[in-house]
Parts: structure tokens; sequence; C-alpha cells
């Protein structure tokens, strides 16, 4: 291979626009007849080519492209600009995690769980955890300080996935102040969520029978700082877009869905909200102690892309409100049930020396107590047995109902964990929303969908 | 099941007469998941039973019986009753469970969403599980559905034996079932009949297994670390209790 040179490698004497020498292009017969691969090149000679040829134009749009909001592959059908026919190819990013739930603890599967839908990351772990609690049958023991630790991280983490969507959403469309504002104010809310639980995402803190760890010192003074801050920072939003005319002819009455529609595809959360039913879980089937909070659920009646931009921004204000409440309701307390066998693997993590032990705690089981020392090692290795049974458990997820079939048979590990990510469920409706009209308009489709591909992948 | 007085009087715990023995799902021996070796420790001997929750005999408490009580009459308009349709109901942990003969599945879930007592307008999706040792009902559908009217949820089982994994779609009555169904199949080789386009969604086209069965291995690698070898997850010695 040495003789050759790196130039005499490519210089086959064809050219690179000619179609059928290009590894990724070509065209071949099909049963509908010749079909033309294009990745590139002067749209006149792909004319030129197909010429004669009955025109039908499919496009890839994605799985790698950067306004299908991840690793979504849509498969347009086009006649000229109209989208004739929109199908999405999904699982680029299936990595398996329910499967390698089974191999794993009750305790460890919120460390894989919170990896789905990882731009709302606490809203699964909370799915998971009450489902785990119900087939315990400890949701009522959970300490109410646990309980509004949850609720002040689901509703924190409830704020930056909202800002993701609205600033994903305004730069695929054009509005690139507003995704520079989104990640702006998102990251004040990650701070706290970092502040609370140690990480920014991948959270694992909401753990079955509580929360792994208690608020920090200082930790209610600076979500109340962030709570004053965000909604001076967030005022440029409505007056960058919401009265923005280019902004409104972008989304207005594109990507509609009426609430036949929505009823029929399962559609739930913003989209919902957008054609006027305002369903919302922390209302009707309240969980964690929601039904103590004073709140509203925000609904338009456009069934639009805008009417969906607009629900989220009110459900910041909401989620704002809600979290103002909820630290003034913050009593010192425990923060994980009373029953050790249950608190003792549910809150184990890493400590200073690396391991997780305190060395009063190595003292004990090492030299005082034998009893101590076998049942640490059981705790520590086994966990805890969970009683045969299945349930399903729903929380309302920044995208809609986010629901956990949990199957146990009696054992330390789950049986079966099925979740059913709001995503993966909404993005059913791309065809209904985007079928007639324009390409360019697909894309705030898509964006107000708001899917988060590793959630529908799972 | 029925609605005589002395079956609505009778014991709760009464397991309906004829109804087959869904309950049990693995006889499991010993404590840590060896064998072949010698036992030392004792526990080699330990025999459980692991038992699912057992069918529930009327009254089911609260709502259930009224949504059971409407089924019952709204399915004799197909000539059927809750008992034709229905093998077994189970109440556990606050939610009420139908396993659904899979032949009247269409029937149940029409009714489930059309009659305005039961109006069950959402079908959040269907799951699957897998129990090898339920001998020609190894594959279970799992549906679950929520009315926002009533604001109820229930839940909707169907079995099918791995040998003929069949059961029907519903996506007729709920599109909403569409990708949920296929997900379903592409994860336990559950066919749903009469499904517009059962093609597999997550994994491959080309995949050849299911992965979500329980004999179908989780994969990995053995990992090295301080000259010791780790094996990957599925092959580790755990407890099998």
């Amino acid at each position: 291979m040495n003789d050759v040179s790196y130039e005499a490698a490519f210089d086959d004497g064809v050219t690179a626009d000619a179609p059928d020498t290009d590894a990724y292009a070509g065209a071949y017969d099909t049963t509908e007849g010749r079909v033309y691969t294009v990745t590139g090149g002067d749209w006149d000679t792909v004319l030129a080519a197909a010429d004669g040829e009955k025109e039908r134009v499919v496009v890839n749009m994605g799985p790698q492209h950067p306004s299908t909001h991840g690793v979504l592959r849509l498969i347009l059908e086009m006649q000229g600009e109209t989208i004739t026919e929109a199908r999405c190819a999904i699982g680029y990013l299936h990595t398996g995690i329910e499967k390698n739930l089974e191999y794993r603890t009750w305790t460890q599967g919120v460390a894989y769980v919170t990896r789905m839908d990882y731009l709302a990351p606490i809203a699964n772990e909370a799915a998971y955890c009450l489902g785990v609690e119900k087939l315990l049958g400890i949701v009522d023991d959970v300490p109410p300080r646990a309980q509004l630790m949850r609720i002040i991280t689901l509703e924190l983490n409830r704020i930056s996935s909202h800002l993701v969507a609205l600033a994903t959403g305004g730069m695929e469309m054009g509005a690139l102040t507003a995704m520079t504002n989104g990640f702006r104010d998102r990251e004040l809310v990650l701070d706290m969520l970092e502040m609370i639980t140690g990480l920014r995402m991948n959270h694992a803190y909401i753990r079955p029978g509580g929360v792994a760890q208690d608020m920090p010192e200082g930790g209610v003074e600076k979500i109340r700082a962030v709570l004053k801050q965000l909604p001076a920072q967030l005022d440029g939003v409505p007056t960058m877009l919401v009265d923005n005319g280019i902004w409104k002819d972008r989304t207005s009455g594109i990507g509609y869905l009426d609430l036949a529609g929505c009823m029929a595809l399962g559609i739930t959360g913003p989209v919902l909200r957008s054609a006027g039913l305002p369903h919302d879980l922390r209302k009707s089937q309240p969980y964690f102690g929601y039904e103590k909070f004073e709140f509203d659920v925000p609904t338009t009646d456009t069934c639009d892309v805008y009417g969906r931009f607009l629900v989220r921004l009110e459900e910041i204000n909401q989620s704002m409100r809600i979290l103002d409440q909820a630290l003034d309701m913050l009593e010192p307390g425990p923060v994980m049930v009373a029953d050790k066998k249950i608190a003792w693997p549910a809150q184990l993590s890493i400590g200073g020396d690396g391991q997780g032990n305190s060395l009063e705690h190595i003292r004990h089981i090492m030299g005082e107590s034998m009893e101590a020392l076998i049942h640490h090692f059981k705790l520590v290795t086994e966990g805890f047995h969970v009683p045969a049974g299945q349930v399903y458990a729903a929380i309302e997820a920044p995208r809609g109902e986010v629901g956990v079939h949990i199957v146990s048979d009696g054992g330390t590990r789950p049986y079966r964990v099925h979740f059913r990510d709001p995503s993966f469920n909404n993005l059913q409706a791309t065809a209904a929303m985007c079928e007639g009209g324009q390409v360019a308009d697909v894309v705030g489709a898509i964006a107000s969908i708001d899917p988060v591909l590793g959630g529908v992948d799972r | 099941m029925t609605d005589t007085p002395e079956a609505v009087g009778g014991a709760v715990d009464v397991v309906p007469a004829g109804a087959p023995t869904l309950p049990v799902i693995d006889v499991r021996s010993g404590m840590f998941g060896s064998s072949g070796s010698g036992d030392t420790s004792g526990y080699g001997g330990l025999v459980r039973t692991v038992e699912m929750p057992a069918p529930t005999a009327r009254p089911f408490g609260g709502w259930f019986d009224e949504v059971a009580d409407e089924m019952d009459l709204a399915l004799q308009d197909d000539g059927l009753s809750l008992d034709a349709a229905v093998e077994a109901v189970v109440v556990d942990r606050g939610e009420v469970t139908f396993h659904v003969r899979a032949e009247h599945l269409l029937a149940f879930v029409r009714r489930l969403r059309d009659e305005s007592a039961l109006r069950f307008e959402i079908c959040t999706g269907v799951s699957g599980a897998h129990y090898p040792h339920q001998t020609g009902r190894e594959l279970h559908a799992v549906w679950h559905f929520l009315s926002i009217t009533h604001n109820r949820r229930v839940r909707v089982e169907v079995s099918a034996p791995e040998s003929h994994p069949h059961v029907p779609s519903i996506v007729s009555v709920y599109p909403a079932d569409d990708w949920h169904e296929r997900e379903t199949f592409d994860m336990f080789g559950i066919v749903f009949d009469d499904h517009p386009g059962l093609t597999r969604i997550l994994m491959p086209d080309d995949w050849v297994g299911f992965p979500q069965r329980k004999d179908y291995p989780l994969g990995g690698i053995p990992v090295e670390y301080k000259g010791a070898t780790i094996p990957p997850p599925d092959e580790r010695r755990s407890y099998s209790s």
C-alpha cells in the first residue's frame, strides 16, 4: 500500500459528482421504479439525471440534524415544499435501560432511570420511586420534608426543562437570542439542583423511601434569591417573543392538533393543555402532597405551536409559585423513611472517605457488634426485598405523563420495569401535525412536542 | 365473579372457583444462585415459590365494583359477560387488573372507551412481561388505561403462550397504542394481530431475538480491575431469592 499516494487513492479518473460512483449516493432499481439517492451537490444535476422519471422526493431529516431536537430521524415525503407524508424513525439512542434495571438492586435503578429523559431526570426518578414505594406499601410513610424536597427538585427541574424547550424551540426557528437567554436562565436553575443533589443532571437524588440527602445549609435562601432573580430575567422572553410579530406569524396555526386528536393519540402535557383541557396529574391524582399547593393549570385553545409556547411560559411561573410555597412549608425533619432496612440501602452513597462509611460506623461494625456487621453486609450487597406484585405509578413530568409499570417477584431486583415516556407517546403526533404543512413548519411542530430522545429510546 | 348476593357477601380472600392458577411465576431453590458445587452454606435446600397476588373475589371495593358491573352490562350487548371475557380480576395495592381472554380483548377495550360510565379516553400504552415458568401463558401484554372523566385507572392483562405469541392489537380502538405495541413486539416478540405496521421500533430492523425476554442475556464483557476479573452483571453471583 505504500506506493499509493494519498492523491492517487482518490484519483480514479471519475469525477466526484458522477452519481453512480459516490459511495453514499447513486441510483438503483426498486419495485417502485428507479430510486436516486442524493447526498448533496447541484440540484440541477440531480434533476437532469432523473429526467423523465416520476418525481417523488423523500427527504431524510436527521438523525444528525440540528433542528430535530436530538437523534430523531424524520422521513418526509414532499411535493415541492409541502409535506405529504411524515414518519419518524427512532431507536438511535436505545441503550436498554429497562433490561439493565433487572440486573441491579431497587436502589441502583434510580441511577439508571435518571438517564432516560435527561432534561427531566428528577421526574423519572420520582415516578420510579413512587412505583417502588407503592409496591413496598410505604407511600404514606415518606416523611413530609422528603416529599417537599421532591416537590422542590421536581419544580426546579420543570423550570429548567421548559427553559430548554423555549431555548431550543426558539433556536430552531431562528430566534437565537431565545436560545442564549434560555440556556443562561437554565444555568441558574441547574446551579440550584447541583447545590441540592450534587449534580447538574443524572442526579439519582430521589430514592425509594425519601431523598438521598437533606437540603444543604443556606439552600433555602439561595433558592429564594434565584426565585427573585429569575422573573426579572424571564421578562425578556415575553417582550422578545410573546408579542413579537415575526414569532407569532412563525408559530401560530402550525403544528395544529385539537383535543380530539390529542385524546386519540394519548397526548398529555403542554400539547394537551394547548388544546384547552386543563389535565394535570398534580391536580387530578396528586402525589407527594401536591394537593396542599395553590397553583393554576394554564391552557390555551389555539392547539398550535404558539399556544404550547405560552403554556410552557406560564407553567414556569406556576412552578415558581409552587416553589415559593414549598420553601415556606419546609420544616426540619428526616428525609428518609424510618425503616432502616429500606433507608440504609436507599441512602447509600459515596462518603468523604470514598467508600461511604463514617469512622464511627466502621468501628461499630468491625470492633463492637457482629450483628451490625452482618446487617451491614446484607444491606449493602443485597439491598431490600420488595413484595411480589405489579403497580403503575404516574406523575406529571414537564412533557406529560411519565408512567412506570413495575413488576416485582419479591426479590431484591426489579423483575420488569417499563417506562411510558411522554416524548415517546407524543412523537406519534408528528404525522398529524406536519402532513399538509410546509417543510419549514415541521421544525416548529417537533419543537413544540419537545421530545427528548433519551426518553423516547430509553 | 358473579352478582349473586352470596358472592357479594362472601369472604374477600376466596379465590373464585375455576379461576386459573395465575399467581405462581417461579419456584426457586438455594440462596446464592450458585449450583454444582458442594452446598456448604446449608441454604441449598431452601425452596421458595414466587407468587403474584391471587385473584380477588367480589366485592372488589371502591369504584372497582362499579367498573366491573358497568363492563358486565356493556358486554351483554356484545353477547358476552364479564365472566366470559375476563379470566380473573386482581385487586392489589389499590389498583385493579382485569385478566382478559385474548379473543375478547377488542370488545373489552372498545367498551372501556365508549361507555359513558367507563370512558377511559386515554390508553397509556402497553408493556410486556415474560414469565418463563408459566407454561402456556409465558408472555403477558399489560395495558394501562386512564379515564380523565372519572379520574380512574385500570390495568388490562392478556397472556399468550411463547409457542403462539399472538394477542389482538387495539390500535383500531386506541390509535395511541401504535408505537407502544411495536415496542412490545420489538422487546418481547408478542405479535399484535391486525396492527397496521408491526415492525421493530427501537432495535435495528434486522435484529434477531427479543431483548426483554428472560432467556435473552444482558450481554457485556468481563472487566479487569487491579488484576481481578469482574464478570458482566448478568453472570455475577447474586441472591436467588
